[in-house]
């Protein structure tokens, strides 16, 4: 029963890996460019999680819908103002402007916010419900639950919808997405507004369940480095699968051979499989 | 990916913090301390700043209020000519590399006169023997790892209690407690797997073994990790009668959730100071983990009295209470500042040798410790701790008996009703 436990904590772990990766995956399929400010826009979410709920009161639905939105116009607001400049300019001017926008963003928060460890106050995801002996705590059901559907309806507007097909034209061929009357800027705009949102509202989601400070970003770009790496670089299906993957692991090495050993069965597994299938799980070659 | 992630190493090598060498200033006495000031430990490293800032004041400006506390009725050092105490803070980060280069920047740049600091024991413990090196003194303010003054050093000083004070002293209780006939059949240790956690884990080990207290499970972990479900399923499992955090802030506040949200409570909970002494910890726990210990050297004590007194400028600062952590980082401080003024003199070697001739007596101190005297490898001989209990929204302090403001609860409740 604890072994059925664990893996059910790890997929629901994996689920908001999942979730906060599809957003990375999004913009490097999009544009080829690496965000590094993504785990900092995860942690933006949780902020304004916290002040949706100080400030406003209302439950999970709105804080997640607050975060979600306000993420999705910093996202936008930033590449008009930032990334379309940089994106015509060498590697090393795309890598470092979202570096410094990481370092900019977390210090801000710093500033704002100041250091000390926040959590949300028990809303009405706190507790936890019993199912066949399996303990469910609510907020990370709920979480894990949100992310699986938001991941899965990011990957149909990509895929099936106008709008989606419109963005894959612009990052095929951004020459002929023009020709067709398809402006591109308009497009890579909402590229970085779901992908900020899907950022803001993993943030928010994650906020129910874990304390955070303005460093917690650093942890989570780690993580869905990995995830979109694992999964395939531009693949929203490849970051789910990779997402919950990579929690299923880390739950059970950690319970099975112990919390120190979990990276690194992560880190070697993620090594054997690059070695045998460099373009991730499900990446394009 | 491979180009990327060159690039991103070589970012974060730019990205170190380079700080400009400033003069020195005349008639002043300067001090470094290390501190985390941003990153994981953050708000730990801040508080310890306060504190250091408000221990300044008290040495560098007349407060006769303080009792005898060394160097308050005064303003400045009054054997090197009133001179103050300039401090320099410095941000490593909580990482131990950072530590060490901004020792020597300290050092060979600012042209301290003494070193304080530096929270986590992996960084104190790299910082350190740059100062040997250089000569130059080092109060090792609150890391408790062992193995910082068991290098032979003959520059560095720790008045702070370490792993196996606090291991014997968790024993004392657990034998106390026994023959009051609650039961303690096994122990479980959880540990952050950095120095501080692992020394402290392996002292407890060592004194639990020594007493014959069974370790049902032992659990080295990373801080950061974002969940600790699979641990607290091995300690559900396992089923310890108390079990014992060795952890930073983030953790656990995330193990007392976790713990709470998978149902699992075991009779005790006794936490090794960091974390659960962090600022943020009560609020976050406060409801669900009532009862849980922690240790602590400091207590506010009697209105009107040198803690009290000290406290309350320390509260006008932050908005808070003093912390165990931030207040031996004080202790150290004066300590430093005191055999600074008996050395009369900013000469490293003068300062060195007033330090070893440090005796302190309790009512010196503004902590709980027996008195500050060293033995030979720098380690402070006559300090001590006690427990400390999560009552309603505040610690009380519990054990030893002698000097208890509020009765133990046994077991820990857990919910706040």
């Amino acid at each position: 029963m604890v072994g059925v436990q664990v893996i059910v904590g790890g997929l629901l772990l994996g689920a908001i890996y999942a979730l906060f990766s599809s957003g990375l995956t999004l913009i490097w399929g999009m544009m080829n460019f690496i965000n590094f400010a993504h785990g900092e826009f995860v942690m933006l979410g949780m902020y304004v999680a916290l002040l949706v709920v100080t400030w406003l009161g209302g439950g999970p639905a709105v804080f997640a819908v607050a975060a979600a939105a306000a993420l999705f116009a910093l996202g936008v607001g930033l590449y008009s103002s930032l990334i379309r400049h940089v994106i015509r300019g060498p590697l090393l001017a795309q890598i470092l402007s979202t570096f410094g926008l990481a370092l900019l963003l977390r210090y801000t928060a710093f500033l704002v916010f100041s250091a000390n460890f926040v959590s949300l106050p028990p809303t009405a995801l706190a507790g936890t419900i019993k199912v066949a002996g399996i303990f469910l705590p609510v907020a990370q059901l709920v979480a894990g639950a949100a992310a699986l559907i938001l991941t899965i309806a990011l990957h149909i507007l990509l895929t099936r919808t106008t709008v989606g097909s419109k963005l894959l034209a612009v990052a095929e061929d951004r020459a002929a997405a023009m020709l067709m009357g398809i402006r591109p800027d308009h497009m890579q705009a909402l590229a970085w507004g779901l992908s900020a949102g899907a950022a803001g509202i993993a943030g928010a989601l994650m906020a129910t369940a874990y304390p955070w400070s303005p460093s917690v970003g650093e942890t989570f770009s780690l993580i869905a480095f990995v995830v979109v790496a694992l999964g395939g670089f531009g693949s929203v299906l490849g970051s789910l699968y990779a997402g919950l993957i990579v929690g299923l692991i880390q739950a059970v090495s950690a319970f099975w051979l112990g919390a120190i050993y979990k990276d690194i069965v992560v880190y070697g597994l993620f090594v054997v499989l690059l070695w045998l299938r460099p373009q991730g799980l499900m990446g394009r070659t | 990916m491979k180009r990327s992630s060159l690039l991103f190493a070589a970012l974060c090598l730019t990205a170190v913090a380079i700080s400009a060498p400033t003069a020195r200033a005349a008639g002043t006495v300067k001090i470094g301390v290390l501190m985390p000031l941003t990153g994981n430990a953050a708000a730990a490293g801040q508080a310890a700043k306060a504190a250091i800032e408000v221990a300044t004041d008290i040495v560098n400006n007349a407060h006769p209020e303080l009792g005898n506390l060394p160097l308050a009725a005064t303003a400045g050092l009054p054997n090197l000519g009133g001179a103050k105490i300039d401090v320099v803070f410095v941000d490593h980060q909580g990482n131990p590399s950072t530590a060490q280069q901004l020792a020597t920047q300290l050092i060979t740049q600012d042209k301290v006169n003494a070193l304080l600091g530096a929270y986590q024991s992996s960084c104190t413990f790299t910082a350190t023997p740059v100062a040997e090196r250089y000569g130059i003194p080092f109060m090792v303010g609150d890391s408790a790892a062992l193995n910082i003054t068991t290098r032979g050093f003959k520059y560095v000083f720790r008045a702070t209690p370490i792993a196996t004070d606090y291991a014997r002293t968790y024993m004392r209780f657990f034998a106390d407690m026994k023959k009051q006939g609650k039961k303690i059949d096994s122990i479980a240790i959880v540990n952050e797997n950095t120095d501080y956690g692992t020394s402290v884990g392996d002292a407890i080990e060592a004194e639990a073994k020594k007493d014959n207290m069974p370790v049902a499970i032992r659990i080295p972990y990373s801080a950061s990790s974002t969940d600790v479900s699979a641990q607290v399923l091995q300690l559900k499992e396992k089923n310890p009668d108390v079990v014992i955090f060795i952890s930073y802030t983030a953790d656990s506040i995330l193990y007392m959730k976790t713990m709470k949200s998978l149902d699992y409570k075991p009779q005790m909970i006794l936490g090794d100071d960091s974390g659960f002494s962090d600022p943020s910890f009560i609020p976050a726990i406060n409801d669900i983990a009532q009862g849980v210990m922690n240790r602590s050297a400091w207590a506010i004590g009697k209105p009107g009295s040198t803690t009290d007194e000290i406290n309350q400028m320390y509260k006008a600062k932050t908005g808070r209470d003093l912390d165990d952590t931030s207040a031996r980082n004080m202790q150290a401080f004066f300590a430093l500042a005191d055999a600074i003024n008996r050395a009369g003199s900013t000469d490293p070697e003068k300062i060195r040798t007033a330090l070893a001739a440090t005796d302190l007596k309790p009512d010196q101190l503004m902590m709980g410790y027996q008195g500050i005297k060293y033995d030979s490898t720098g380690q402070n001989i006559l300090a001590a701790t006690y427990l400390i209990q999560l009552q309603g929204k505040q610690y009380q302090l519990v054990w030893p008996e002698t000097a208890a403001t509020a009765a133990l609860q046994w077991p820990m409740r857990g919910a706040a009703q």
